[in-house]
């Protein structure tokens, strides 16, 4: 490894990451609240959409054709939001333990820890969304496996926005501390009703529209409508998010870089406390 | 070769401020290799920015930190992996048992032999008892003979220690004292050392700095200390500094 590559810290180490991913596991597994938390709230989404959806398709005579979209609506908005929240809520597991510090001076460097964060968003992903995709077949025959090629894009279009989500968040935390925690459980929130999760994006206003197309999630959750209403994998839409994606994905790398050097500069790291 | 690299550490014309404010203003000093030397002063005269600045949490407003011949923070990544600290400022995972903190910490600076380098830090360290105790239930002295461990896991050859006996009782504190001896005697390692303990520092460093707002009020070794400022103890000299009764030295090398 070259002295530059070493300086900048672009050096990857996947022992370093392995580490990480362990510290985070080790977490996980002594503590049943944190487990419990993963699938309780995805449950009551699941559960709470779906007996919702039956009573609109049975009273308003709603398409069958359209049965599935609110519950994969809920399914796909979990991966989205869970997605930056499992990023999210292993970097403030740091910053809750003190051990901040520890890390920053150690030889981890922020691309591992980066990477530990999101191999950890993915774990806990799958904690809590495996067993609720199981209880939507059984509560409702909704299966969210049988969409196959399309599941694989809209999950990895989907992560890679929550990624960059928390990314960001995780850049505010180590420059601003604990007072930008709450950042880290609403920002995602915004993205409710802009990337049209459960209506489609004809419903806003024209003006709004444009907003919503500059979001990788909105092309999901259309993507998600013309499978489940039309059978129609729509591809383009995929190609597009993914093009979003990778310019949001840069744009959240950067800031976190601007603001980490920065939270050196105030020294901010020193003081992970409000 | 140049200067900063027959040094441990180099710090050069060091200054750290915060929105107009001093915190480190414009210190200066060189540690040699294997030695140990104390860093005092008062809450709040720069000690701990000066670590972090050590260990490029930091970045300086001006000057320059030099840590095993790299510069600080921008080529910190070459000798992470050659120094470690330890500080009452950060704690390790509560939930984690003694030993998952370790091997996790282990891993994390490359320890090749990590299974046998914790029982040996655990060993001598005392902490078999409760090496598979959740470390958030140990006690104040006990964490921080776990915060020790760590900060010896990887062999530094740089140690930055930030009051390392504050919290224990005086025998353990002393054992620990004892500890860092054979270390520094056995490796070779240079130590610096912020203490409030004036016995501590009497008894483990040949050099003494001391700082006041933000400067280096005092550089030199304990027993020139005690000799030019006349008194009997550490402490004396300390308050002597600290309430502007002593000659400041006008030059620090």
């Amino acid at each position: 490894m070259s002295n530059a590559a070493s300086d900048s810290g672009l050096e990857f180490s996947v022992h370093r990451v392995a580490a990480m991913v362990r510290r985070y596991w080790y977490l996980l597994v002594s503590s049943w609240p944190r487990l419990l938390d993963l699938i309780y709230w995805p449950t009551v989404q699941m559960l709470m959409w779906g007996f919702l959806q039956l009573y609109v398709s049975k009273n308003a005579g709603f398409a069958a054709g359209a049965a599935g979209t609110f519950i994969g609506a809920v399914l796909l908005w979990d991966i989205l939001f869970r997605g930056q929240l499992g990023f999210s809520i292993s970097f403030l597991e740091e910053m809750w333990a003190r051990n901040l510090g520890n890390l920053m001076m150690s030889p981890l460097r922020p691309t591992e820890f980066v990477a530990a964060l999101m191999i950890m968003s993915i774990v806990r992903l799958a904690i809590g969304m495996v067993p609720v995709s199981l209880l939507a077949i059984a509560f409702f025959g909704f299966n969210v496996w049988s969409l196959g090629l399309a599941l694989v894009a809209f999950f990895i279009n989907l992560i890679l926005t929550s990624w960059a989500i928390g990314i960001f968040v995780a850049g505010l935390l180590l420059r601003n501390g604990m007072g930008a925690e709450s950042m880290a459980w609403t920002i995602m929130f915004l993205f409710l009703p802009l990337t049209c999760v459960y209506y489609p994006v004809a419903v806003l206003p024209h003006w709004l529209q444009y907003v919503a197309w500059c979001l990788p999630p909105t092309y999901v959750f259309e993507g998600m409508r013309a499978l489940l209403i039309d059978q129609v994998f729509r591809a383009d839409l995929m190609v597009e998010a993914f093009a979003f994606n990778t310019v949001l994905f840069s744009a959240a790398a950067f800031a976190f870089v601007r603001l980490l050097e920065s939270a050196r500069v105030n020294g901010s790291l020193m003081q992970t406390g409000e | 070769m140049d200067a900063t690299s027959t040094a441990a550490i180099a710090v050069a014309d060091l200054v750290k401020r915060y929105k107009g404010v001093a915190a480190v203003d414009g210190i200066s000093f060189r540690l040699a290799p294997g030695t140990v030397t104390g860093l005092l002063g008062g809450n709040g005269a720069g000690k701990t920015t000066t670590i972090a600045m050590i260990m490029g949490l930091v970045t300086p407003t001006s000057g320059t930190v030099s840590v095993l011949g790299a510069q600080m923070p921008g080529q910190r990544y070459r000798v992470l992996h050659r120094m470690n600290f330890e500080s009452p400022y950060v704690d390790m995972p509560m939930r984690l048992t003694v030993r998952q903190n370790l091997t996790v910490f282990g891993q994390l600076y490359g320890v090749l032999d990590l299974t046998d380098r914790v029982a040996t830090l655990a060993s001598e360290l005392d902490l078999n008892e409760f090496l598979d105790r959740p470390t958030g239930k140990l006690s104040a002295g006990q964490k921080t003979r776990v915060s020790l461990a760590k900060s010896l896991l990887n062999r530094p050859e740089v140690l930055l220690l930030d009051e390392p006996t504050a919290s224990l009782d005086p025998d353990t504190a002393d054992w620990v004292r004892g500890h860092l001896e054979r270390y520094r005697a056995e490796t070779g390692a240079s130590i610096l050392l912020a203490s409030h303990n004036m016995n501590e520092v009497e008894r483990l460093c040949e050099r003494v700095i001391i700082m006041k707002r933000g400067r280096i009020e005092d550089d030199d070794t304990p027993q020139s200390l005690l000799a030019r400022y006349g008194r009997q103890n550490l402490e004396d000299v300390f308050l002597d500094v600290a309430r502007g009764r002593g000659e400041r030295r006008e030059t620090v090398e």
